[in-house]
């Protein structure tokens, strides 16, 4: 390879959707068309989705560029000026950016994302990869790999952030001659893709650390539960798994001793309730996606009543590394409870909006701020909610908070499995409040009636409020209902279902106030409480507005300025979206 | 033959049995392979037709119920067949935060149809999602696979206005083709 130049585009969901795909063609064919000696190859996601399609070209001697937003005319430039010129064209030019975007980054479980080609065995190969397996097989015992696993403090990384080792050590010791090991990499949380780059970026790293796994406990069987939403991830996991077993890592006698293992693929159908262990392992059976009661945990009794381990995606991809570098290696990152590092999407109202990976203990303030580049458009931050629909909003005061399991906790959120939304002066609590109950209430498996009917009830309450049609006294009823749900539930969604409306209605009360007392919403989004008027100063009679007006509440001759009649207005917002000069006001 | 309903609908006679037998066969009748069969039918026929759940319930030796409380448990499934187009409009936490709600309210309010719904023409069907997994890219559209990012009500309705030539237009190259 060396004394070739190198290109590199980042194809993963986030990169194709922005038009990679296009891009990696037309670099292909003006490379073709050139004539040049260069190598171009297909990588995952680097982080910064917000600037994709990225493009890198690492010189013969190893100086590399990055280049952002690389649509495919800009290709053709890229080629033209960077390949066959050697001038970078500097307008394109992210590689500043992607220093910033690093500077506080520590690349534990996304060490080969965006950098490998996912569907190259032979890439993870030459960083390193399989070396644990080949370093646990032969020199370690199971008890040395989870011993190790003890001695890192990883902690689950799909939300509830209990000890890797543990668990391992408690499948293993449980009594049973099969037993299972299931990857769960159905991510349902809206607004986290931790899994789904982990998968698309480097799927050998998530195969080995199952490996590893399996070996630890004593399995010989696994599966991937993977959500059916994610076609390419389940691709690249399959070409991962072809190519494994073609090269001996996967099957019988792995490397030459009696360690067996087979790996399955299973397509989940789309319930954010399977995240949870049991009912993840209700739908391996296929059956209906329904958790059940804990003990017997999945430990003892899980699929088909055998002792099962169940770890997510993230988790599997901090072993490998963790086994060859050692555990204390990753405990030196994080703090004393919550050690290593953790990945987390950001995403939101936020200017870099990407994956990032930091040592547990950063700040909020640090991610939101340093790593994120805060928010755009010089709007003012508001709120950031952590863990989707289970966790909950963190304000503006608490953004010094570390980011560790502990202190998370304390506010009222959870680290849940990453996702950090960001949120400005120009989203409304109450309403963000309003779609995590609705998502949590549409994934309610219905078989808790706390679960099912409360959060209907609680959802109800939050829609009057929005619409301006509840009564002060409504908020207790919804904070006693909250409560009543977190403890009448079964499983994780129920229990932590009320979290997102707990914690708006602790830090946001006075959001809620205005909408109850003066039937107004500051962030004027809640469109039922808004009122809509034509500026006559900027409005240049088009009409579009009146096309668009389902109800006629919009009059005016042509070329003169149109009014609303607000008794006819049924706030649908159509004209505001319509008008191109900005005349339509909102108050 | 189906169990359950004698009577022989249009919709019966047009499931195509054969293929049916080989998705079950592929899963060796294992009942608990439901949810891949299910995934394996659908990718076949498009939907869930109410008629092959009562045909694999007999084959499966389970019960019509079991399967349809499947279905109608996992988002996956559709009990009825999606238009030409399938306007899926992101409705996860980034989206919402970025205005998806204006997104749906374009294509509801253009082509008069609610979510989950099918035009007329079934041209169109618009189906609300949880999360794409494209979040920095919100909000965002996804049709035929393609991701359309940080969309607009605007762009949206010049989108569907595209797409609906686009269908035209090969229609009509169909037309001549066959005409020639």
């Amino acid at each position: 390879m060396q004394g070739k130049t190198v290109v590199k585009v980042g194809l993963s969901t986030c990169g194709i959707a922005a038009g990679g795909q296009k891009t990696y063609a037309a670099l292909a064919r003006e490379i073709t068309k050139h004539g040049l000696d260069v190598e171009l190859r297909r990588t995952g996601c680097i982080g910064m989705c917000y600037i994709e399609p990225i493009v890198e070209i690492i010189s013969p001697v190893g100086e590399n560029d990055y280049y952002g937003a690389v649509t495919e005319d800009k290709a053709v430039q890229l080629v033209e000026e960077h390949l066959l010129k050697s001038v970078p064209p500097y307008g394109l030019q992210v590689s500043h950016e992607k220093e910033n975007v690093f500077s506080k980054q520590v690349r534990v479980a996304l060490r080969n994302c965006g950098d490998i080609d996912p569907e190259s065995i032979s890439d993870y190969r030459s960083r390193g990869g399989y070396e644990s397996l080949r370093k646990a097989l032969l020199e370690m015992s199971p008890e040395q790999v989870i011993g190790e696993m003890l001695a890192s403090g990883l902690r689950g990384r799909g939300g509830a952030g209990f000890l890797t080792g543990l668990k391992w050590r408690f499948t293993r010791a449980a009594k049973g001659e099969i037993k299972y090991l299931v990857c769960n990499a159905d991510e349902g949380d809206p607004g986290a893709f931790m899994d789904r780059s982990i998968i698309e970026g480097d799927p050998h790293a998530v195969l080995e650390g199952m490996l590893l796994a399996a070996y630890a406990i004593g399995a010989s069987v696994g599966y991937v539960y993977v959500r059916a939403e994610y076609p390419l991830a389940i691709v690249r996991l399959e070409k991962a798994i072809e190519a494994a077993r073609e090269a001996g890592f996967l099957g019988e006698n792995i490397l030459g001793t009696n360690f067996n293992f087979i790996l399955k693929i299973k397509k989940g159908a789309g319930a954010f309730v399977c995240g949870e262990e049991t009912a993840l392992l209700a739908s391996l059976e296929g059956e209906r996606g329904m958790p059940r009661l804990k003990p017997p945990f999945p430990a003892e009794q899980g699929l088909w009543k055998k002792p099962t381990c169940i770890n997510n995606v993230e988790t599997f991809a901090n072993v490998p590394w963790i086994i060859l570098n050692g555990g204390d290696k990753f405990k030196a990152y994080g703090t004393e409870k919550s050690s290593g590092t953790k990945v987390f999407a950001l995403a939101g109202k936020i200017r870099r909006g990407g994956l990032i990976e930091v040592p547990m203990g950063i700040t909020l303030r640090e991610i939101v701020f340093e790593v994120g580049g805060g928010i755009p458009g010089g709007k003012n931050f508001k709120g950031i909610q952590l863990g989707g629909p289970s966790g909950g909003c963190v304000p503006e005061s608490l953004l010094d908070t570390p980011v560790d399991y502990e202190s998370i906790v304390k506010t009222g959120a959870i680290v849940g499995s990453g996702g950090m939304i960001v949120m400005d002066e120009t989203t409304c609590m109450v309403d963000m409040a309003r779609f995590f109950l609705n998502f949590a209430q549409n994934e309610s498996c219905g078989k808790c009636t706390h679960c099912r009917v409360g959060t209907k009830r609680m959802l109800e309450i939050l829609v009057r409020i929005t619409e301006g049609k509840a009564q002060l006294e409504e908020l207790d009823l919804l904070y006693e209902l909250a409560l009543e749900v977190k403890e009448g539930s079964l499983c994780g969604l129920g229990q932590t279902a009320p979290n997102p409306v707990l914690t708006t209605l602790k830090y946001f009360r006075e959001e809620y106030e205005t909408h109850l007392r003066e039937r107004k919403c500051p962030a004027k989004v809640c469109r039922e409480l808004l009122s809509y008027t034509i500026d006559a100063a900027s409005c240049t009679g088009c009409g579009l507005c009146t096309r668009r007006c389902p109800t006629a509440a919009i009059t005016g001759e042509k070329k003169a300025v149109h009014i609303i009649s607000q008794e006819m207005c049924v706030r649908c917002g159509n004209c505001y979206d319509a008008c191109k000069v900005n005349a339509v006001l909102v108050e | 033959m189906a169990a359950g309903c004698a009577c022989q609908t249009t919709e019966e006679k047009s499931l195509p049995y054969a293929q049916l037998d080989e998705v079950i066969a592929k899963y060796r009748g294992e009942a608990a392979a439901i949810i891949a069969i299910l995934q394996d039918v659908q990718e076949l026929i498009g939907y869930i037709p109410k008629q092959s759940i009562a045909y694999m319930a007999e084959k499966l030796h389970v019960s019509p119920a079991k399967i349809y409380g499947i279905v109608t448990f996992y988002a996956q499934f559709r009990l009825a067949p999606v238009g030409r187009f399938n306007l899926m409009v992101c409705e996860g936490t980034a989206c919402h935060v970025n205005g998806a709600k204006s997104l749906t309210r374009a294509i509801s309010d253009e082509l008069n149809i609610a979510g989950g719904e099918t035009t007329e023409d079934g041209m169109f069907t618009l189906e609300r999602v949880a999360c794409v997994g494209c979040c920095s890219l919100a909000p965002v559209i996804v049709v035929d696979g393609e991701a359309y990012a940080n969309m607009t009500p605007a762009q949206v309705r010049r989108l569907i206005g595209q797409l609906r030539e686009k269908e035209q237009s090969a229609g009509e190259a169909q037309i001549a083709k066959e005409e020639l």
